[in-house]
């Protein structure tokens, strides 16, 4: 089949598909708010005011989104928690992808007792309250920023890996592979130069799957004080700021828990529909 | 059978081993000691803390006298709780986990399969869409999210529930957290449900059934639930994973007095033996209770235990 027929098919797919464009949109949106917002406001996310305090939402001033407790302005502040939180979530699901791809593909191509193993290993890693793990990470190496990457990626890998793994076997066995391999290409250059593209599909579907779960450990870490430090702050952040002040100024707890979810919502759905498009075949769970 | 749950508890052994093993060496590669005061203690006075709780022996020494406490229950004493050990505040704070978490995993399986399985008899219609909407709302938003939401609708606005654990000693105190807790699982049981429903209303035993003229109670009841069943137990593991996540954020925000809080406090005052002994403890549930329902898919679904 042609490359350019097989693209220009899915891309048809992709705008016929409500569920695609009007998260994808949305989400489109919210990024370049995170990043455009900051900009235009007159206000820093730093600068804190002791005469402008528990500023309800108002036009006045710029103050759209209100002020926190010490008098910061929410609107950049909420931006700025975005931006965090989007790019923890990017980053800590390259890591993730990268790891589970390589092992799955290396583990479904060779096959035999080194997949077992590896498949075991995997298992065996399920069973692990990870969650757990990082957050002991995080209270013995002082909240590292990096540390949350990694720590997020670390996690997330395992489901990643078994899908392309499955999606490795399969391929395989396809004629081209064969080819390949008589023409005495090295098994490493065929995992990562032949197996590896074909995969794009399932990956795709699966990292916009688990951007999602990255933003929930990042903000779940963020929200115990384990995550992002403040000056630093990110939605989960905001929302542990909103929950201590929710009796007095409800809109620092409203604000970013309604943003927080809608990323969400819309990650979750926008996978959902990319699955539907490159693989018709699984079902929705 | 029983050699396959055998299989499954030497499997159990040396996972909960690693963990003990890899939260030992993280607390022990912590930069500075847990007793580093703003002021400097005598060297005689730090030397003597430090005998007193055994840091001053090689680490292979202490992880096998932590390792013995381990096994015995022991955990040590907690760092910042001075006159308590690790053991006593988490036994002390099981009981009110114990039931917060088993009430929601309760509510979660019983009004997730329900919700599930009526979305499936009534597969594209409205009710359907709707219901698999808001599962996927109930999934996306996080329970660190709701159970403030909770507390902002239901006990400051309305103020029909208390918003704290100690602000009420009625059994409606466990209400918001319970349903808090339970909210994301009933979303993704539901669809689970659904889906694996689905598949197996549309195979050939279910038309045989109905051939045979059985109403579509008896159906579900007698030959479609178990086998729909089977992906819903597989859940159980990270469902159940989920919860004890999930019951950490809970009891911070309603102030209930469980292992979770503990391990919150723990984390952000840096008690290092109090912090890890949770973790084991948690590893420990977790590894059990997904051993469990190992054994019970093996019981199950005969496929899985002759593989």
């Amino acid at each position: 089949m042609n490359a350019g027929l097989v693209l220009s098919r899915i891309w048809k797919e992709i705008r016929r598909s409500r569920s695609i464009t009007i998260c994808g949109g949305i989400l489109v949106f919210i990024a370049a708010l995170a990043v455009l917002g900051p900009l235009i406001s007159p206000h820093s996310y730093l600068t804190t005011d002791f005469d402008g305090r528990f500023i309800e939402p108002t036009l006045n001033n710029f103050h759209i989104f209100g002020t926190d407790d010490l008098g910061r302005d929410l609107f950049v502040r909420t931006l700025m928690g975005g931006q965090i939180t989007l790019l923890v979530a990017v980053i800590a699901s390259f890591v993730s992808l990268v790891i589970g791809v390589a092992y799955g593909a290396v583990a479904g191509y060779v096959g035999g007792h080194i997949d077992a193993i590896m498949m075991r290993a995997v298992d065996a890693l399920y069973a692990l309250p990870f969650i757990f793990l990082v957050i002991l990470l995080m209270v013995v190496f002082e909240r590292n920023f990096l540390l949350i990457f990694v720590a997020i990626g670390a996690i997330n890998w395992l489901d990643m890996a078994r899908i392309v793994r499955g999606q490795t076997i399969s391929l395989k066995q396809r004629e081209f592979v064969d080819a390949a391999k008589l023409i005495g290409v090295p098994a490493w250059r065929i995992i990562f130069r032949h197996i590896t593209p074909n995969l794009l599909g399932v990956v795709i579907v699966y990292v916009t799957l688990t951007i999602p779960q990255a933003i929930l450990v990042e903000s779940f870490l963020s929200f115990l004080g384990l995550g992002v430090q403040e000056p630093q702050t990110s939605l989960g952040a905001l929302v542990n700021g909103g929950v201590r002040q929710m009796e007095q100024a409800p809109w620092m707890l409203l604000i970013p828990a309604v943003l927080l979810a809608v990323v969400l919502l819309c990650f979750n759905f926008l996978g959902d529909g990319l699955r539907d498009v490159f693989d018709p075949r699984q079902e929705a769970k | 059978m029983l050699r396959f749950a055998l299989l499954r508890l030497l499997w159990a052994i040396p996972t909960l081993l690693l963990v003990i093993v890899l939260a030992f060496l993280m607390v022990h590669a912590a930069p500075g000691g847990p007793f580093d005061a703003e002021r400097a203690l005598p060297p005689e006075i730090e030397a003597n803390i430090a005998r007193a709780y055994h840091l001053d022996e090689a680490l292979p020494q202490q992880f096998a006298r932590y390792l013995g406490g381990v096994l015995r229950g022991d955990f040590g004493p907690s760092y910042r709780y001075r006159d308590y050990s690790v053991s006593e505040l988490i036994g002390n704070a099981i009981p009110v986990s114990m039931k917060l978490g088993a009430l929601a995993m309760a509510l979660a399986v019983l009004v997730g399969i329900s919700l599930g399985t009526l979305a499936a008899l009534r597969q594209n219609s409205a009710l359907d869409r709707l219901m698999m909407g808001l599962a996927m709302t109930g999934i996306s938003i996080p329970v660190f999210v709701i159970a403030p939401l909770f507390i902002l609708f239901f006990a400051v606005k309305l103020q029909w529930l208390p918003a704290s654990w100690s602000g009420s000693t009625s059994a409606w105190r466990l209400l918001l957290p319970v349903v808090a807790l339970a909210l994301p699982q009933i979303a993704y049981i539901a669809r689970l449900t659904r889906a694996s429903m689905i598949e197996v209303l549309g195979s050939d035993f279910i038309r045989t059934a109905r051939a045979q003229g059985l109403g579509t109670a008896a159906i579900i009841r007698y030959h479609a639930m178990k086998p729909a069943m089977l992906p819903v137990l597989s859940y159980m593991g990270p469902a159940i994973a989920a919860i004890l996540t999930g019951s950490v954020v809970v009891e911070e925000i309603f102030g209930i007095p469980g292992v979770g809080q503990f391990f919150v406090r723990g984390a952000l005052n840096r008690d290092y033996t109090l912090v890890l002994g949770i973790v084991i403890f948690y590893a420990a549930l977790v590894i059990l209770l997904n051993l469990i329902v190992d054994v019970l898919y093996g019981f199950l679904d005969p496929r899985i235990r002759h593989r």
